[in-house]
């Protein structure tokens, strides 16, 4: 995956959390993640599809999730309050929402699906052309982990010409 | 969480009636406590488009807040078959996704503004002033924050 991919995403997601939880957010690490999705906690995957496609997936451990939650909402929630998973799954599409955004000014063109809650413990295993990307950021809250396994699409026409660039990391 | 100036009807000082359309509930329920501190007051909620327009037909509320990406019919759509049948319909499209082409096809199909998630209270207070225009006044409160 380039870095002209990635870096909307990583930017959004510092401003969201930022702005979500009033308070400064940090990348902890980043790695590419040959293995298999092995998930961590509350986990919400939103689905892209168009010129660049794959997933990228928020996990959270439960009482991290519920801090975040909660500095979300503006109020105390409690661990097992369906508002947190919800919140887990809005986090993601205004990361993601934003984070295309800007993709899409640069002339990508995408369709956003919904965020799904992700309740599979292990998800397929990365491959050349969509290998993941795991980044961690360091709130207050606790860590927050962004998982994110796209490719160019070669069957679009904004896609095409661009899978060379697309499978150099 | 922040106060603002009431913002009533200035037809009858009544306080405005907001339909919220989002598939999050998490989102919906954001909504409803920042409508709270504009001293709006909730009229209904809907999951999805196509109940975004019931909703509408049974509420008649002073503004829509819709979001866009959502199951079954999507907001912008949703927004265009209320404005055909309701052309006063003041909607305002919410959501992540705030790219040129997205904004331009809500505008050109009905809505009236558009605020791009995560929602800053302020922002979206001085958009449903702008789209009311004369239809409300702000009276000013002891500790506004606008």
């Amino acid at each position: 995956m380039k870095m002209e991919l990635i870096q909307p995403f990583i930017n959004a997601a510092d401003a969201v959390l930022a702005q979500g939880l009033k308070g400064p957010t940090a990348i902890g690490y980043l790695s590419m993640e040959e293995e298999a999705y092995r998930r961590k906690g509350m986990a919400s995957m939103v689905l892209v599809t168009g010129d660049i496609e794959g997933r990228i997936i928020f996990d959270l451990d439960p009482k991290t999730a519920t801090r975040v939650a909660s500095g979300f909402a503006g109020m105390e929630l409690p661990e097992s309050d369906d508002l947190v998973r919800e919140a887990v799954c809005e986090l993601a599409n205004q990361v993601i929402g934003n984070a295309i955004s800007a993709l899409n000014d640069q002339g990508f063109r995408f369709r956003v699906h919904p965020p799904v809650l992700h309740s599979a413990d292990q998800g397929a295993k990365s491959s050349v052309d969509t290998e993941a990307l795991v980044i961690c950021f360091e709130t207050d809250s606790g860590t927050v982990h962004m998982n994110i396994a796209l490719r160019y699409n070669c069957e679009t026409e904004h896609g095409n010409g661009k899978t060379t660039a697309a499978q150099a990391s | 969480m922040e106060q603002f100036a009431p913002v009533k009807r200035s037809k009858d000082g009544q306080p405005i009636r907001y339909l919220v359309v989002d598939d999050s509930v998490f989102a919906r329920k954001n909504l409803a406590r920042i409508i709270e501190t504009f001293g709006g007051q909730l009229a209904g909620e809907a999951g999805d488009g196509l109940t975004a327009i019931t909703e509408y037909e049974r509420t008649h509320p002073d503004i829509v807040l819709m979001d866009i990406t959502m199951p079954q019919m999507e907001g912008i759509e949703a927004a265009e078959k209320i404005v055909q049948k309701h052309p006063e319909a003041r909607i305002v499209m919410v959501s992540s996704v705030g790219y040129q082409e997205n904004i331009v096809a809500a505008l050109q199909r009905g809505a009236r503004h558009f605020v791009q998630k995560p929602v800053k209270p302020e922002v979206l207070y001085e958009v449903i002033k702008y789209v009311l225009g004369e239809e409300a006044t702000a009276a000013s409160a002891a500790g506004a924050g606008a």
